[in-house]
């Protein structure tokens, strides 16, 4: 896969977009005139750069995290699946009506297990986000991931999922075929597998569409990725009547990965690259790949039934672990 | 996400909130403009001459719902206020205190246990008043609750609902209400016990895409507005105008979304007739 070699820099990132072109610019200077003291220069805006990437994104704001999580050089679901599924068999279309590039999905192999795995994919060029409709899914994409799901239980093959979207698509054509129901249906048989389900986070967790194949037994987040209930611009549109104070809503909703962890809401973080995954995508899907192996791991000895059960558990749990109570209160069910 | 819907019918709002003042004689017709009397819509169940459905309350819906007019009524779970201290304009704490003010009661959803037809079932309503009917987390805790109450009677469940979405102010834990409602209507279904949902004016968003669409059978109250994306969004994704009726309970019986549209006065005898016929 080839590195990203100058990536597109993020309005907050200009003081790192002007370190980078003085670097540029030197280099090539030193080219020219190959003076020992230019390079030393260069050395030491390097080290200057590297520290100021490191600060910026020590204490990123949500609002910024947003940003690098909808970046379009960050690793997609296509990079994910070239990195790491072996043998892999792209499998097309819902059987009822068409086919959804909005999510993919395929069969294949994931260090030595045979895996189905679902996603988000945006793509990156112009003709490509269209045909993937910019990550957006209609229904016939989460009935495409119902029917694969059918097929990982039936054939007993573990489920990773790969979420990056900012949410369903909000068109006529999507609701006359039941949008709504096709994510209940998605959200309802990530439940009721009786395989290993683990899914990732790796971009933008958008609402409902994100939620249909984020049902999991163990949820990841990628360090700079976020998950929430509506786009910081939806909220903002609503809350305060403009979409310009997305920042102010994205602060408030608490949708970053460190956030979500504290709420019982994710398993774990998974750590980014210096500067974001968009910035060494090889190192960022090693990562993920060494999470999801480590979480496939930690479910092994559950059968079908303790798999349910251990997600029924995990599903209740959120929001009364915040409580002192315990989670058997209020004589709500146990999982099983 | 209430706000939105909100401000579409203030007037039916406002209207529903002063009903209980005894000078309210009449009621505006929100689409003749003409003034009704009062106790002609009471006994019409808050239907207009012209066949409009009425939002109405918890109450309403179970008198209309339950032989005899009597139910038991299940207390519905404490959570963690404000876990995210949320804050817009107003501190979320601040808008609950209001709505609980105005609706008498904690959050967005009831619970009641009676016979209908004879058949026990369980029935949980949600309130168009309280924020929205928003999912959060009380919504969620309610119907999990209710659920169970249907498990351990060995009785159907049915869920009237009546929402905007889910409640922002509860971010990505009022997200997680959608599996853990789906988690219970499974158990139900593992249990062999109906589960029933009446979808009312409006039912959007996230209740949507989860239980509001996951019944064993979907009934719908005429013109009622059911759907995922609201419908500005939608206009200005698709840069054109929604056709006449769109997102209307009549345009998802087309699209085979529910499978009856039924009028308010004659939903109890269809429900004890469906359950009638589900139980064993």
């Amino acid at each position: 896969m080839p590195m990203v070699d100058r990536p597109a820099f993020l309005d907050f990132e200009k003081p790192i977009a002007d370190l980078e072109k003085k670097i540029e610019e030197l280099n090539a200077t030193a080219e020219k005139s190959g003076a020992k003291g230019v390079r030393t220069e260069v050395a030491k805006l390097r080290q200057k750069a590297n520290q100021a990437l490191a600060d910026l994104y020590q204490n990123l704001d949500p609002w910024r995290r947003t940003q690098v999580a909808r970046h379009p050089d960050r690793p997609h679901f296509k990079d994910y699946v070239d990195e790491l599924i072996g043998d892999y068999v792209e499998l097309a279309g819902d059987r009822k009506f068409g086919e959804d590039a909005a999510i993919l999905g395929g069969m294949g192999r994931f260090r030595g297990r045979r895996v189905v795995v679902l996603g988000h994919e945006k793509g990156r060029t112009t003709p490509q986000r269209l045909k993937h409709n910019f990550g957006m899914a209609r229904p016939e994409g989460y009935r495409k991931a119902v029917r694969l799901m059918d097929m990982a239980d039936k054939f007993g093959l573990s489920v990773l999922t790969f979420v990056d979207t900012a949410g369903a698509y909000p068109g006529l054509d999507a609701e006359a075929r039941g949008q709504a129901e096709a994510i209940a249906r998605a959200t309802e048989r990530c439940l009721t597998l009786g395989v290993p389900m683990v899914s990732v986070i790796t971009g933008e967790g958008g609402s409902g569409g994100a939620v249909a194949i984020a049902a999991a037994n163990h949820v990841l987040m990628l360090e700079n990725s976020v998950y929430s209930v509506i786009s910081p611009e939806g909220a903002a549109s609503i809350l305060y009547r403009s979409a310009d104070r997305a920042k102010d809503a994205a602060t408030a909703m608490k949708i970053t990965a460190q956030d979500l962890l504290g709420f019982g809401v994710i398993d774990g973080i998974i750590a980014e690259p210096l500067g974001g995954a968009h910035r060494a995508r090889a190192n960022a899907i090693k990562a993920v790949g060494d999470a999801v192996e480590k979480a496939l791991y930690q479910l092994e000895g559950l059968d079908a039934d303790g798999l349910r059960a251990q997600r029924a558990d995990r599903f209740y749990r959120i929001g009364r672990s915040l409580a002192d109570l315990p989670s058997s209160a209020d004589g709500a069910p146990k999982a099983g | 996400m209430n706000s939105w819907i909100d401000r579409l019918r203030p007037g039916i709002n406002k209207l529903l909130q002063k009903r209980e003042t005894p000078d309210n004689l009449w009621v505006k017709d929100p689409d003749s403009g003409e003034m009704l009397y009062r106790v002609d819509l009471e006994n019409s169940q808050w239907v207009t001459p012209s066949g409009r459905h009425m939002r109405i309350g918890p109450e309403l819906r179970f008198r209309y719902l339950f032989d005899g007019e009597s139910w038991l009524a299940i207390d519905t779970p404490k959570v963690v206020e404000d876990p995210l201290k949320f804050k817009d304009d107003k501190r979320y704490v601040d808008r609950l205190k209001e709505a609980r003010a105005k609706t008498g009661r904690d959050d967005a959803m009831a619970i009641g246990y009676g016979k209908i037809g004879g058949s026990h079932a369980v029935a949980l309503v949600q309130d168009f008043n309280f924020m929205g009917g928003s999912l959060g987390m009380a919504a969620g805790e309610a119907f999990i609750k209710a659920a169970q109450e249907a498990l351990d009677r060995k009785c159907p469940l049915i869920c009237f609902t009546a929402a905007g979405g889910a409640r922002m102010q509860e971010g990505i834990l009022s997200l997680m209400q959608m599996p853990r409602t789906t988690l219970a209507i499974d158990q139900l279904r593992r249990a062999g016990l109906p589960y029933i949902v009446v979808l009312t004016d409006p039912t959007t968003g996230g209740v949507t895409a989860s239980y509001a669409m996951l019944g064993d059978i979907h009934i719908a109250e005429p013109g009622a507005l059911i759907g995922f994306a609201g419908q500005r969004v939608i206009e200005q994704t698709i840069r054109q105008k929604l056709p006449p009726g769109f997102q209307r309970s009549e345009y998802l019986l087309e699209h085979g979304m529910v499978d009856i549209v039924v009028d308010r006065r004659e939903l109890k005898a269809t429900l004890a007739r469906v359950i009638g016929l589900l139980k064993a």
